[in-house]
């Protein structure tokens, strides 16, 4: 195993498991708050992706500065967040709290095939590639390898950012704290004067936007294909569900982790890539069936 | 209860004399049954609230098996072959059983996902063993010994499938009405209850699994010898979703509904491939959403008489 080959897959990692930690965490946020596994969510990864590299690609196009394409990524994933995210919450979400956890799951999966079809057709089936951010930046130099500054230091940044960012917004600021209260007792929280509805909502479009916000970052870095909602979408969730839904520091580790593994099986075994981060999910959950993070729940009779 | 056994002697009257008259429709109709034997799998699973996202992985199982024993030329016989196929996934879901009814809700359905899409990777990915994303070509057995042209063996197909659907049914609808099948429900309801009345509901859910797991392997069986075609797409994330799709719009209410959900699927899957091609998922995803606002209770609880009436659950959270 030659050393450069194990590095390579160790930065690759990084930069994937940043990725995947930004969409998984807005999937735990939403389970953790609105109770809703949303399948949809792998359709605001790809449509994120989507609108970003539009907009990359008309910059290009109308002659501005390339580092214009930076807050453009920011506003497609703010857009596709509030517009897309806001409109599912509101016409479809809100009817379903609290019924059959089935149902749920089945609403959302209705929105993933209505999203990924209206994706074809808006953006067409032809692949799009939008890889001017990340050649803007240029490469960094670790160890006698070179790596793209917006892969190695980018991506991991904005992670580590929205990681921190996370924390602080639900530990300290109040709005943080409501959301909080509204999932550990959503009828005391409302008694206290918590906007419960409001509260859901918002969730949402955070979480909305995270997911949309790993697709704009991704699609400077790969050409963009339809399918790749599915794909990020089960992996994401292979991600929460390692971690243990509902927990922020353990989607990182565990993002970092099916990263990791990820990439050292495109390097090492590549026919089976796709496996690795089921069988990493698989293998956890055999041991610890709630996750890696998760408290123990109380049951109720 | 009359008015649901004359409305299932009607369904199966109509489906019995259907391909005699336009003999175009025998091998449509056989899919559609295939389809609504693993949505009565999904059925039986979601009697005890658990949804599986990853039916296909028995569906191909099946019909992967049977296309090897026939490249094989092993047991070269249709009647051989579908029970083999049946009991290959049957013996499949009694491995990934031990541990998936361990999990509930969404760790229950997107574990099945994970496994079937595990097995769908290495179907692609293997070529040199399952010929990769072409698939592999499954060549027409005998029928009870008979060497059949193409058209005389699909008719016969239709009818075997029919007969078994029929039987599999009969039983779900047994099953459904068992301490088992009455468990099932409490699962669903109340789970610990359940524990404190003695039961274990891993062991209720695994014998659910199991049939569910056959039901779904015997649908991919024949599904494998009407199309003398099998593809990695058969354990695609897409087709497991779409056996759902067809237990809800069909109803859980009664055996009838899966079946009835496959056969109008296979209209709504056809005409929509005529007049949108491109969005034909939107369009069921539309439907999906109809169905559960305005009748949850499914085309089956429409036509059973139980009208469009949402039943009312108890607020959790």
């Amino acid at each position: 195993m030659p050393p450069e080959m194990l590095l390579l897959a160790a930065l690759d990692g990084l930069a994937y498991g940043s990725l995947i930690f930004l969409v998984a965490v807005g999937l735990s946020l939403i389970f953790g708050v609105l109770g809703i596994v949303n399948v949809a969510h792998g359709s605001f990864y790809a449509i994120g992706a989507y609108v970003a590299a539009a907009g990359v690609l008309a910059i290009g196009t109308a002659g501005l500065p390339t580092w214009l394409a930076f807050p453009t990524l920011l506003i497609a994933a703010a857009l596709v967040g509030i517009l897309v995210g806001g409109l599912v919450e509101v016409a479809l979400l809100r009817r379903v709290y609290g019924k059959e956890e089935v149902l749920q799951l089945i609403v959302t999966f209705a929105v993933f095939m209505i999203l990924e079809d209206a994706q074809k057709v808006v953006f067409g089936v032809q692949p799009y590639f939008a890889n001017a951010p990340m050649n803007w930046l240029g490469t960094v130099e670790v160890f006698g390898i070179f790596y793209t500054t917006y892969q190695l230091v980018l991506m991991p940044l904005v992670a580590l950012a929205v990681l921190l960012g996370l924390r602080f917004f639900l530990r300290r600021t109040s709005f943080g704290r409501a959301i909080v209260a509204v999932t550990q007792d959503r009828e005391a929280a409302t008694a206290m004067g918590i906007d419960a509805a409001r509260v859901y909502l918002i969730t949402f479009i955070i979480g909305a936007f995270l997911a949309a916000l790993g697709g704009a970052l991704a699609s400077a870095t790969t050409s963009l294909t339809p399918g790749i909602g599915a794909g990020t979408l089960v992996l994401s969730f292979a991600v929460a569900a390692t971690a243990g839904l509902g927990r922020i520091e353990g989607a990182a580790v565990a993002a970092l982790l099916i990263g990791l593994g990820r990439s050292a099986a495109v390097y090492f075994a590549p026919e089976f890539d796709v496996l690795i981060p089921y069988l990493i999910m698989m293998l956890v959950l055999l041991v610890r069936p709630q996750g890696l993070f998760s408290t123990v729940q109380t049951r109720k009779v | 209860m009359a008015r649901q056994l004359v409305f299932g002697l009607a369904l199966i009257a109509a489906l019995a004399v259907f391909p005699l008259f336009s003999p175009w429709s025998t091998v449509i109709l056989t899919v559609a049954l295939c389809e609504g034997l693993a949505a009565l799998g999904i059925m039986v699973l979601l009697r005890a609230g658990q949804v599986s996202f990853g039916h296909g992985l028995f569906f191909s199982f099946s019909a992967y098996a049977v296309a090897f024993m026939a490249a094989a030329k092993v047991g070269h016989e249709a009647l051989i072959l579908i029970p083999v196929g049946m009991a290959a996934s049957g013996l499949l879901a009694a491995i990934v059983g031990l541990f998936v009814v361990r999990y509930r809700a969404i760790f229950f359905g997107m574990l099945n996902l994970a496994i079937s899409m595990v097995f769908f990777s290495l179907l692609e990915k293997l070529f040199s063993i399952t010929g990769g994303a072409d698939g592999k070509r499954v060549p027409r057995p005998t029928f009870a010994g008979i060497e059949f042209g193409r058209e005389q063996f699909e008719l016969a197909t239709f009818y075997v499938t029919l007969v078994l659907c029929i039987l599999a049914a009969l039983f779900v609808a047994r099953y459904l009405l068992s301490p088992g099948g009455k468990a099932l429900e409490a699962i669903k309801s109340n789970e610990t209850r359940l524990e404190y009345l003695g039961v274990s509901p891993r062991k209720v859910l695994y014998g659910a699994y199991l049939l569910s797991g056959l039901l779904a392997g015997l649908g991919g069986a024949i599904i494998a010898l009407v199309s003398g075609h099998v593809t990695p797409e058969l354990a695609y994330w897409v087709r497991s979703g779409e056996f759902v799709f067809i237990a809800i719009l069909g109803g859980i209410g009664g055996v009838a509904g899966p079946f009835l959900g496959a056969l109008m699927f296979q209209i709504i899957r056809g005409y929509a491939a005529v007049y949108a091609p491109e969005t034909w998922h939107a369009v069921l995803g539309v439907m999906l959403l109809v169905i559960i606002f305005f009748a949850p209770a499914g085309l089956y609880g429409i036509v059973a008489g139980k009208g469009g009436k949402p039943q009312r659950e108890e607020g959790g959270r």
